[in-house]
């Protein structure tokens, strides 16, 4: 083989290293029988994957991180069902702006809008930290929402709302009856999209935590301060096979990856 | 309501925004009849449509419909059925659930929902294909279904924006027959959207011929095809050679030629006289020609003469002995034949 038809496979080799890699490292790390965080691990054991369960702080904040995932995302549906319906079926002026300044938040630096949200939300008018953290975590969920919801509502014609119609069925009536249906892959997707990204932000969330709550991420962190175990590692494990367990179930029961 | 009247369009003026799509319509359509609304593409065809359903807010004017006023009563609630050109079947719902649709929104269950839904799907040969989904059918049972959906809902009218255009030209012909089977068997009022003139002679009781958002003429497939009223018709239905009047002269690209004896008594207050290609005599008749084009077209020939009137198409039966390009011939303008216009536009 010449230098150039290797060239090819071990650059590949190296962009699955870089983005495994680390993957494999904790998950060695969190078997680890040793006191530290280290690599490669000393024995093998479960006891820091047990302890996970044990540690009061990361069950109150897997909680947390669990409501605003949840409800965070589902909010973010809500609104952002409607916006997509009407900024894919009517031509409203104006109507490319709003897509592009619904999906700002995708480019701004999640700091910036943690700061934001910090400075001028939630200091000045005195908002509670869960409830600053649900409104964050909507804002931060709603562009991916938008962007798969619409991708969903592209692909359906319009002409099935107005034979709804015509055949007896009010708008309302038909946009539940004919459009939702048909965009259930869409909206499962963009939960699933939404949760991963509600669940797994950081920058926004650092910015907005209190006295006891907090998101998991952010607990992980402040841990690791003070206690450099394994039981972050065993953590980090059990949430990224949670999440590609969730993923892989959406790609084969919703063919995920056509909306995202 | 008169008989004449069952369906009937009134100075109906549709526009979008500012930009008038359809004005002063006026249109009366007998119960049971079969309409062809025939013109050239952005006439206003499907705004008329969409304004009789419901689903486009009238400007100005009236549609009423059995007797009564129906211009602001909302699209589902006007016994309107309405064909789109893309089918707009329910991609999620199965054949027998599309047909059921409309019924189930009426408050129809069980046992009568079942019986009228499998009736339609049999009426249109599907039976064997309630449990498919829309994407599993071909076009042409796509379109029964879309068929089935509507007529199981027993409208007052059913419009079809352009039915057969996305079929080919064997299902074309086959769906043809079928609509005019299920129209025949239910008497539904029926009025259809084309762009093909054979499609609207062939079916129509009536056709409209529309242009630029107004009616240009009315009449029975025989009376548009041998009688157009217009230029524009004349053109539409395959008069080729069509020539403006000016007091009983014909105004050519060669001057005005006097056509004083050769016109029928009726014709010289027209604007305009046309003949089809096929009503054009060779060999004998007072005019001159050169051949310019000919054309082989199976049982007969054109050709393409030079004249004092400008370009004049002639057709003739294959068999008739042939004229090379060049050749010098007499023609005539059968003056019995011609079919006099009274708009020249
Ligand atoms: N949604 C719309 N917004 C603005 N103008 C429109 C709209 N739909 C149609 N028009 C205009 O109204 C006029 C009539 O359109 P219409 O669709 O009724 O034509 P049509 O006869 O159905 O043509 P075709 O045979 O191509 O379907 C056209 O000039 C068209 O450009
Ligand atoms: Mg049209």
């Amino acid at each position: 083989m010449t230098a150039r038809s290797l060239f090819i496979p071990i650059t590949l080799l190296l962009v699955i290293a870089f983005l495994i890699g680390p993957f494999l490292i904790i998950v060695a790390a969190s078997f680890s029988a040793g006191e530290t965080l280290a690599f490669p691990p000393q024995g093998f054991s479960l006891r820091w994957i047990a302890k996970v369960f044990t540690v009061e702080s990361f069950r109150a904040s897997f909680g947390m991180s669990l409501f605003l995932a949840i409800g965070g995302t589902a909010a973010a549906l809500v609104l952002g069902i409607p916006a997509s319906y009407a900024l894919s079926r009517y031509k409203l002026p104006g109507a490319e702006i709003v897509r592009t300044v619904v999906s700002a938040p995708i480019i701004v630096p999640g700091i910036i809008v943690g700061l934001a949200l910090l400075r001028y939300i939630v200091v000045p008018f005195q908002v509670g930290i869960t409830l600053a953290l649900f409104l964050a975590h909507t804002a931060l969920v709603l562009p991916y929402a938008v962007r798969v919801v619409s991708a969903s509502l592209d692909n359906l014609r319009s002409d099935i709302e107005e034979a709804a119609v015509l055949l007896g069925s009010s708008r309302l009536g038909a946009f539940f009856r004919v459009v939702m249906p048909n965009i259930r892959g869409g909206i499962m997707s963009a939960f699933i999209l939404g949760f991963v990204t509600s669940f797994n932000q950081v920058p926004v969330s650092l910015f907005l935590s209190g006295p006891g709550v907090r998101t998991l991420p952010v607990d992980m962190i402040a841990y690791m301060e003070i206690v450099f175990d394994p039981s972050v590692a065993a953590l980090s494990s059990l949430l990224a096979f949670l999440s590609i367990g969730i993923v892989f179930i959406a790609e084969r029961f919703l063919g995920f990856s056509r909306y995202v | 309501m008169s008989d004449a009247s069952y369906l009937s369009l009134e100075k109906l003026t549709l526009a979008y925004g500012d930009s008038v799509a359809v004005a002063n319509l006026d249109l009366n359509i007998r119960k049971g009849e079969l309409i062809a609304l025939l013109g050239p593409s952005g006439c206003g065809k499907t705004t008329t449509m969409r304004a009789i359903a419901g689903l486009l807010p009238v400007k100005s004017g009236h549609v009423r419909l059995d007797g009564a006023d129906i211009t602001r009563v909302p699209a589902n609630k006007r016994a309107v059925g309405l064909m789109f050109q893309s089918y707009a079947l329910f991609p999620h719902l199965s054949v027998y659930e599309n047909v059921g649709f409309g019924l189930k929104l009426k408050g129809m269950r069980g046992t009568e929902l079942d019986t009228k839904v499998k009736s339609g799907l049999k009426s249109v040969g599907l039976s064997d294909f309630a449990n498919r989904k829309p994407a599993e059918l071909s076009g042409g049972q796509q379109q029964r279904v879309a068929l089935a959906r509507s007529m199981v809902m027993e409208p007052k009218v059913l419009l079809l924006d352009e039915p057969l255009s996305n079929l080919d030209a064997r299902l074309r012909l086959e769906m043809r027959t079928e609509l005019q089977r299920v129209q025949k068997e239910t008497g539904v009022t029926m009025i259809f959207v084309t762009h093909d003139q054979a499609e609207a002679l062939a079916l129509a009781d009536r056709i409209v011929v529309m242009k630029s958002g107004k009616i240009e003429q009315i009449g029975s497939p025989e009376d548009i095809y041998n009688r157009p009223t217009s230029s524009f018709v004349a053109d539409f239905v395959g008069f080729e050679n069509i020539f403006p009047l000016e007091n009983g002269k014909m105004k050519t690209s060669a001057g005005l030629i006097d056509l004083s004896g050769h016109l029928s008594s009726g014709a010289p207050s027209a604007a305009g006289l046309a003949w089809r290609p096929r009503m054009v005599t060779l060999g004998t008749g007072p005019f001159q020609g050169t051949v310019r084009g000919t054309s082989f077209a199976g049982d007969s020939r054109e050709y393409l003469l030079d004249s004092a009137f400008g370009p004049i198409k002639a057709e003739v039966e294959a068999s008739r002995p042939t004229h090379a390009l060049g050749d010098a011939l007499v023609f005539d303008l059968p003056a019995e034949k011609a079919a006099p216009l009274s708009r020249f536009v």
